[in-house]
């Protein structure tokens, strides 16, 4: 070792510590994912906990990490299990890390894997770590299933009771209707509506058409389809269970093809349903992770950096009352991360804005056109306009890959860090997730 | 794969049966473990009379290797090595004395017991009667082999004239035949071309340092090789396919490696290899061409599409990455550039030939072929080419020949078992050492003397 000043990595302190000017970059140094299967698929008896571990298994061996301490590893699920208290600490212990890296869950609903990179990015910059990995994952194949309120209830009274009258009152009060199991949903917990049916409003509000959502979901597979075909995924995924590919992906799909299911969502509304099986996302299990990392840790290692993490912003809607669409977050998100980043909605080579519905995507681009939303709502004095169609969803997105809610944000982060690697220095992306409770966060990733 | 067969004659009631009925008694080989002795008793050194100087050159060898060396056969010994040092031998006469010698310890010799010759090759420059005596140990050799039992091998380390008997791969060859390293490496005379390589400072970690690619590396044979170079102390990158990626992360990881998920028959496959290799881990030594595949057909049958994959997979792939890599030398650092090494895998078809493996034995025989003419352009670095031609090993591949075939197949050699991916390892670690740097272009065969074939 070379008498440097004592910040070394095995002193725990950062190689290289934001300067006075501000704080060091965070990088995506790349990505591993397991292919995203449909619910009642492959992983079918497969845990959140068997998932994630696989997916940072996969990001260890493409990365050489195994046996090395990171930073910190976040990651988080949807749809979880009380038992998975500890859900990515576990995963960590099972994994090729050392046993000595630190693990947290963060939840967030579906932004769940965006946050993770935004919070563990945040640290890198700041210097309290040198690497991370974030990442996400959900089954909705292994989802827990409660008992109901007043079953619970009567238990927990029964377990706490000292005589055995106490024990037949606790259990007195059990009542055949109470047996019914309560399996998760996607219901809003104050609406009571499905998040298909908050989507189907928001649709009809900014009149979203039945084609416009069916020529977009096919371009999502269209496109996923020959991302594919070129190898793309093959430094940003690892088969899992005989899985090879996102099981969702229809490459012979067509808006024809697409024109002819019938609508599931917003049939109770005055105006025509438009949003069929084809243009949502299906019901997925997967896991996503993210490498992320200080400069000087990717180059003390060789590995290669895609892009960084420039900023990110994260926006809430009262869809309580009508007053917004429960998956509109992402366009206040942007608007505020590019007025503090100085740059336009135009000033992107690349655009990812995950596909909970097709008409979600659509929706959010309406609005950033619309001048009465931007002024009256955003607060803007002019529309933020539209965007090049071409540089949206480029590889495609949840519609065709599916979307096992907390693996989203890592997939998408990963995906769109490689493609600006792949464009050349200095180009752009944008990204904005929705999520349920009227949440969303955007992002901005620059090729490093 | 279990070996049913081998465990009912070495247990129990079944062994007693198969023992009256004369069956063949295969037993279990032992196999390499870091800290066991070299051998399992006492090695007799023996040698004609005018091979007396490089005996005692060889026997110095072995007893700085801490072996308890004896220099003559006495009858109530049990040698768990003998060492038959032929390198001067003049006249097929000669053999005599040496050979008697060694043939009254046989019935003694210990379990997985050693023979190992040292002899000089036969060329058209030799005396006829020199001629007669080198390539007569040839035929001792492959016979003593056959006759040897209970995982006793017999090899040959073949050395060129000039090359005195403690170069480096004369040694190192000698060291791998009396190791449990060469289990199922039975009856083959190794030649040692030239002085070149080094000694490795650790004998159990030759590897130490270097850096090799893995093709295959996600399964059965490759996994193997991936395992046992990072045991010997390399680092390894496990190149497999994409849709092998699960496997192939496993074994990457158990190694403490790196995973690169590639066809090596893409267009840009050695620079992928080249890219990954050199950012993550510096340098690229080592070379293990591993993946290969099998579309059996009789030829009269062949379709297109079976013979053009196997020779895509098994040679072509092989031979662009090998270029892109050669090409990179001069212009990259780190790049094959100090006593580097590939090895590739042959099969036994490939030289014996096989039928309904018209395909895969054009594409493993090409293999024996590129390896000997790619030796010579690393020779400027101190570098060689070899390959390593496996017979029956018992993996996810052969699991799925017919049961019978399979059973006929297994005790068709002299050790009458298949072999285990591992000592195919074992033999592509010996290739890739410091040590086998005086061996150029040649193939070695796993095959336990596999009795078709040369």
């Amino acid at each position: 070792m070379t008498a440097l000043p004592s910040t070394t990595a095995q002193s725990g302190l950062p190689t290289d510590p934001p300067t006075p000017d501000g704080p060091r970059r965070a990088v995506v140094v790349g990505g591993n994912r397991i292919p995203f299967a449909r619910a009642g698929g492959p992983y079918v008896r497969s845990s959140n906990q068997d998932m994630l571990t696989a997916a940072l298994d996969g990001l260890v061996a493409r990365f050489g990490l195994a046996g090395e301490q990171i930073g910190e590893v976040a990651a988080g699920a949807v749809l979880k299990h009380s038992k998975d208290f500890n859900l990515t600490r576990e995963a960590v212990l099972g994994s090729a890390l050392a046993s000595g890296t630190p693990a947290y869950d963060v939840q967030m609903a579906c932004a769940t894997g965006m946050e993770t990179v935004v919070g563990l990015a945040n640290k890198i910059r700041l210097g309290q770590i040198d690497s991370a990995v974030a990442g996400g994952v959900d089954s909705t194949s292994d989802a827990p299933i409660a008992v109901s309120d007043p079953l619970r209830r009567a238990l927990l009274d029964l377990s706490r009771a000292k005589s055995t009258q106490a024990r037949l009152a606790a259990l007195a009060r059990v009542r055949p209707g109470h047996l019914a199991p309560a399996a998760p949903t996607t219901a809003e917990p104050r609406t009571g509506l499905s998040m298909g049916e908050h989507q189907a409003l928001t649709t009809a509000a900014w009149g979203i058409t039945r084609e416009a959502q069916d020529e977009l979901a096919a371009a999502s597979h269209h496109r996923l389809a020959a991302a594919y075909e070129r190898g793309f995924f093959d430094d940003l995924m690892t088969p899992y269970r005989g899985l090879t590919r996102d099981a969702n992906l229809r490459t012979d799909t067509s808006v024809e093809k697409l024109a002819t299911l019938k609508p599931v969502f917003g049939k109770g509304l005055d105006t025509p349903a438009t949003m069929t099986a084809g243009n949502s996302t299906p019901l997925s299990d997967g896991a996503s992770t993210v490498l992320l990392a200080s400069d000087a840790w990717a180059a003390e290692r060789g590995l290669p950096v895609l892009a960084s993490v420039v900023d990110a912003q994260a926006a809430a809607v009262d869809f309580l009352h009508g007053r917004e669409g429960l998956l509109m977050a992402g366009a206040y998100a942007v608007p505020r991360l590019l007025a503090r980043n100085g740059l336009t909605l135009q000033d992107f080579d690349l655009y990812e804005i995950h596909e909970a519905f097709a008409a979600t995507v659509l929706s959010n681009l309406a609005a950033w056109d619309d001048e009465r939303f931007c002024t009256e709502r955003l607060g803007l004095d002019k529309p933020l306009g539209t965007i090049d169609r071409s540089r949206l969803n480029v590889v495609g997105s949840s519609v065709a890959a599916g979307h096992p809610f907390a693996a989203t944000g890592g997939r998408i982060v990963a995906t769109l860090a490689k493609l600006l690697a792949e464009k050349g220095p200095g180009s752009r992306g944008l990204v904005s997730v929705c999520a349920a409770g009227g949440q969303g966060v955007a992002m901005i990733l620059e090729a490093a | 794969m279990t070996d049913t067969y081998l465990t009912l004659v070495n247990t129990g009631v079944t062994k007693t049966i198969a023992k009256r009925l004369g069956l063949p008694r295969p037993v279990p080989l032992r196999r390499h473990r870091p800290g066991q002795p070299l051998t399992g008793g006492p090695v007799l050194v023996l040698h004609d009379d005018a091979s007396a100087r490089d005996a005692d050159v060889v026997a110095g060898q072995l007893v700085g290797w801490d072996l308890d060396v004896r220099r003559h056969a006495a009858s109530a010994e049990r040698y768990g090595a003998v060492v038959l040092v032929l390198t001067g031998a003049a006249h097929p006469e000669d053999l005599s004395a040496p050979v008697l010698a060694a043939a009254g310890t046989l019935r003694s010799l210990e379990s997985a017991g050693r023979v190992v010759t040292l002899s000089r090759p036969a060329t058209a420059d030799d005396g006829p009667a020199v001629a007669a005596a080198r390539q007569g140990v040839d035929g001792l050799l492959r016979s003593l082999a056959k006759e040897l039992r209970a995982g006793a091998t017999g090899n040959g380390v073949v050395v060129a004239d000039g090359v005195p008997v403690d170069a480096p791969s004369v040694l190192g060859a000698l060291r791998f035949f009396l190791s449990t390293r060469s289990a199922f490496v039975d009856g083959q005379p190794l030649a040692v071309d030239s002085a070149g390589g080094a000694l490795p400072g650790d004998w159990d970690r030759p590897l130490a340092g270097r850096v090799a690619v893995v093709t295959g590396a996600a399964r059965g044979i490759g996994a193997a090789i991936a395992a046992t170079l990072a045991r010997d102390g390399a680092t390894v990158v496990a190149v497999d396919v994409p849709a092998a990626g699960e496997q192939l992360a496993r074994v990457a990881n158990s190694v403490h490696g790196s995973a690169l998920q590639l066809d090596i028959t893409a267009p840009d496959a050695g620079e992928r290899i080249l890219a990954h290799t050199l950012s993550r881990h510096g340098r690229l030594d080592v070379v293990v061409h591993n993946a290969g595949i099998t579309r059996d057909r009789l030829l009269a049958n062949m379709e297109p599409d079976r013979w053009d994959s196997v020779l895509a997979v098994n040679i072509a792939a092989q031979l662009r990455i090998d270029e892109a890599l050669l090409a990179a030398r001069g212009t990259r650092d780190g790049v094959l550039a100090d006593a580097p090494r590939i090895v590739s895998l042959a099969s036994t078809s490939g030289i014996a030939g096989n039928r309904g493996q018209t395909n895969y034995a054009a594409s493993k025989g090409g293999v024996i072929g590129m390896v000997r003419a790619t030796a010579p352009l690393l020779a400027d670095a101190g570098g060689t080419a070899n390959a390593v031609a496996p017979g029956f090993v018992e993996t996810e591949m052969t699991a799925r020949i017919p049961a019978l075939t399979r059973q006929v197949a297994r005790r068709l050699n002299s050790l009458q078992q298949g072999g285990q991916p591992v000592d195919v390892a074992e033999a592509v670690a010996f290739l890739a050492s410091p040590q086998a740097g005086g061996i150029l272009g040649r193939t070695l065969r796993v095959c336990g003397q596999n009795l078709v074939g040369a």
